[in-house]
């Protein structure tokens, strides 16, 4: 199990984060949604170990999530500019060479899924095929916890569609959890079975997405929405 | 492909009635197997979990049977077809009365409009 318990982060003593309290359990894709700026990537980034809160603790099974608990996260950055010199192929070399549970073969099948050819250097690839081989390269990983930072951000639907699938074809939701932040929430809603939602730094919001639509007879757009109209 | 949902209704439910009117269709026939959670999921673009719901759903619905290691199977029971088609037919007739009743429409000025639409 992960876990946050009041956790917050500044910058430039500026808060980005405010005392985030939660739990985050295997077997769920759960979707982090939020406006620009309301603090998903940061927050991705302290559940990943990239960066130490100002306060609280950020726990996997007991033990603090540092850097060093790469081998238990995956985490997949919203850059673009992803080692653009490499081709596919020595992408997955050098995860292989980082991260045991790699497997070089997991990730080429993933590729071929995805229709990306691993021959080209990833800065001659469109940014949809990096967006591809860049999903490719993380699920070759095999770990408990897969952190997304906006997988899906400025692709074609095309993309976006095979992605989902990729993710639905190469995860095992027994054993794994994946969080996920993004803005194409219409589209992403029938993968999720939780949605988080972020604003001004605190977690204003946590719905199972079924239940939403059940009690409420919204998507979870609409009801995300509802959030901002208040204020 | 990836299927397109309504916004209003869990998505578990819509593909449970997808299932059922696929096989009210004949496009899905007695006997046959289902594919396995993982594809539909691939197929249809929906959470592993929520097409465990549906599969649940419909065996409990006695719509499909789960043989053992060998997956899931639709019903050859014809008598428990016949009660699904029902069960839409009426499930179909109330929400039309719904709508209707909403627009201030009465039954039998709309069962004239469905006559001539024929």
């Amino acid at each position: 199990m992960l876990q946050l318990s009041n956790v917050s982060f500044q910058y430039k003593n500026k808060p980005i984060l405010q005392d985030i309290s939660f739990s985050f359990p295997i077997g769920q894709i759960i979707g982090l949604v939020g406006e620009n700026g309301s603090g998903k990537s940061t927050l991705l980034k302290v559940l990943a170990g990239l960066l130490r809160p100002s306060s609280g603790d950020v726990v996997l099974n007991g033990e603090p999530v540092t850097r060093r608990s790469a081998d238990r996260i995956a985490y997949l950055p919203d850059t673009d500019l992803f080692f653009e010199y490499y081709t596919g192929e020595q992408l997955f070399h050098h995860y292989a060479s980082q991260f045991e549970d790699f497997s070089y073969d997991k990730a080429c099948i993933v590729a071929e899924f995805l229709q990306v050819d691993k021959n080209t250097k990833l800065r001659q690839l469109s940014k949809g095929n990096r967006g591809r081989m860049k999903m490719a390269a993380t699920l070759g990983r095999e770990v408990p916890y897969y952190l997304m930072d906006e997988p899906f951000a400025g692709l074609d639907p095309i993309v976006r569609e095979q992605l989902i699938k990729g993710l639905i074809q190469f995860t095992d939701i027994e054993n794994q959890t994946i969080l996920l932040s993004t803005h194409e929430l219409y589209e992403v809603e029938p993968i999720l079975d939780q949605i988080i939602l972020l604003q001004a730094g605190s977690i204003t919001a946590y719905e199972e997405v079924e239940t939403l639509r059940d009690v409420t007879n919204k998507d979870a757009v609409e009801w995300m929405k509802g959030f901002y109209k208040k204020g | 492909m990836t299927m397109d949902f309504s916004r209003d209704k869990p998505i578990y439910s819509q593909l449970v009635d997808r299932i059922c009117g696929d096989i009210l269709k004949g496009q899905i026939l007695l006997g046959d197997r289902l594919p396995s959670v993982r594809e539909y999921a691939v197929e249809t673009g929906v959470n592993v979990n929520t097409v465990q719901r549906v599969y649940k759903e419909l065996e409990a619905m006695y719509i499909t049977e789960t043989k053992r290691g060998q997956g899931t199977f639709i019903t050859t029971n014809e008598e428990r077809i016949e009660v699904l088609r029902d069960d839409m037919k009426n499930k179909l007739a109330e929400s039309f009365l719904t709508s209707i009743e909403a627009l201030g429409f009465s039954k039998e000025e709309m069962l004239v409009v469905l006559k001539n639409k024929a």
